[in-house]
């Protein structure tokens, strides 16, 4: 009972935290200074079509960076706490139609996400994206069948490759630019906007974070798989 | 919109409390997915403006007038950022909520008493 009005008294504190908050809240007519210099600077300076991917890969690519090294040790644990014990599991054998639509659509959605993540700084999508979509294809494969094993060696090399290149891309920024441009995409040539072939090494970039989020998210669906 | 922004702090308050009184250990994960939606619905809304369009600028956006017609693009590419990271640390917990299983054979938090004091 006490307990009960503990949380209760928790959630009114939380409440009337909030409400100053949402009493003064009010919308902005302009942009920002900061978001004005970013929308910008991705027309001008890196030609880049989506301001999110020049945001999310050039402005803040650090962040980015410590992002995918969050996933690869949220991945490690993961794969230190499932360790598969090579059991096979009984199950129901699934039905003709799940194979075969499995099978069809595993190349169709590979595809998407890879068109998802090569287009990252054009349309609205990027690596993060396409590579969970990737994920989604090795997720039907499992459905599929409980049993099937992925080749490990294939997802660490992948995975391991464009990690490090991802750095390399970055350290290449700053032996040839600069000591300030660690992630600097103007190392390869810009291109004209609103093009496949432009803003310079952000298509790379991302379809390097989109294989490695790929490869990441698989090894965590097969751990998990086993389970 | 003020009305997302109220809609994000419901799923909030809804998480917390849910994260607080269940017993369930999956329940509780659940409950932190939920707080995770709210957040993110509040971040998004903070850098909507109104009549304006996607940060993506293609045919429908004016280029030498691009900043007076699209939305904030900083909090969108922070959710983006959140979003992944909330996948990653809700796996984490999920496996460790598939360890404690095995190990005690039950999911209720109450069986857990290691660290109660």
């Amino acid at each position: 009972m006490i307990k009960r009005m503990f949380i209760w008294l928790a959630l009114l504190g939380l409440i009337l935290m909030f409400l100053p908050f949402l009493r003064d809240f009010d919308f902005h007519k302009e942009l920002g200074d900061l978001s004005s210099q970013y929308i910008q600077g991705s027309i001008d300076d890196i030609k880049t079509q989506n301001v999110v991917t020049s945001v999310v890969v050039t402005y803040r690519g650090l962040d980015t960076l410590g992002e995918v090294t969050v996933l690869f040790l949220a991945t490690a644990g993961v794969g230190f706490l499932l360790r598969k014990k090579n059991k096979i599991l009984k199950s129901r054998v699934s039905s003709e139609l799940l194979q075969t639509g499995s099978q069809f659509l595993f190349v169709l959605i590979i595809l998407t996400g890879i068109y998802i993540f090569t287009h990252g700084h054009l349309t609205p999508g990027g690596g993060f994206q396409g590579g969970v979509l990737i994920t989604t294809a090795f997720l039907l494969l499992i459905l599929a069948d409980v049993n099937l094993k992925f080749n490990h060696s294939i997802l660490l090399v992948v995975e391991s490759f464009s990690g490090a290149f991802y750095v390399l891309i970055g350290l290449l920024g700053i032996l040839l630019i600069g000591i300030n441009s660690f992630l600097d995409p103007t190392i390869m040539p810009l291109g004209s906007f609103g093009k496949l072939i432009s803003a310079g090494a952000i298509p790379v970039i991302y379809s390097l974070v989109g294989l490695k989020v790929g490869s990441e998210l698989t090894t965590i669906l097969d751990k998990m798989g086993g389970e | 919109m003020i009305f997302s922004i109220i809609l994000g702090f419901l799923l909030l308050i809804i998480g917390i409390y849910g994260m607080l009184t269940q017993k369930n250990l999956i329940k509780i994960v659940i409950g932190f997915s939920i707080v995770d939606t709210g957040t993110h619905i509040i971040i998004v809304s903070i850098g909507y403006l109104r009549n304006r369009t996607a940060p993506i600028l293609d045919g429908a956006v004016d280029l030498a007038n691009a900043t007076k017609q699209v939305v904030d693009p900083i909090p969108s590419a922070l959710v983006l950022t959140a979003i992944v990271i909330g996948l990653a640390v809700t796996a984490l917990m999920l496996s460790f909520v598939i360890k404690l299983y095995q190990k005690n054979k039950s999911l209720s938090i109450d069986d857990y008493q290691e660290l109660k004091w």
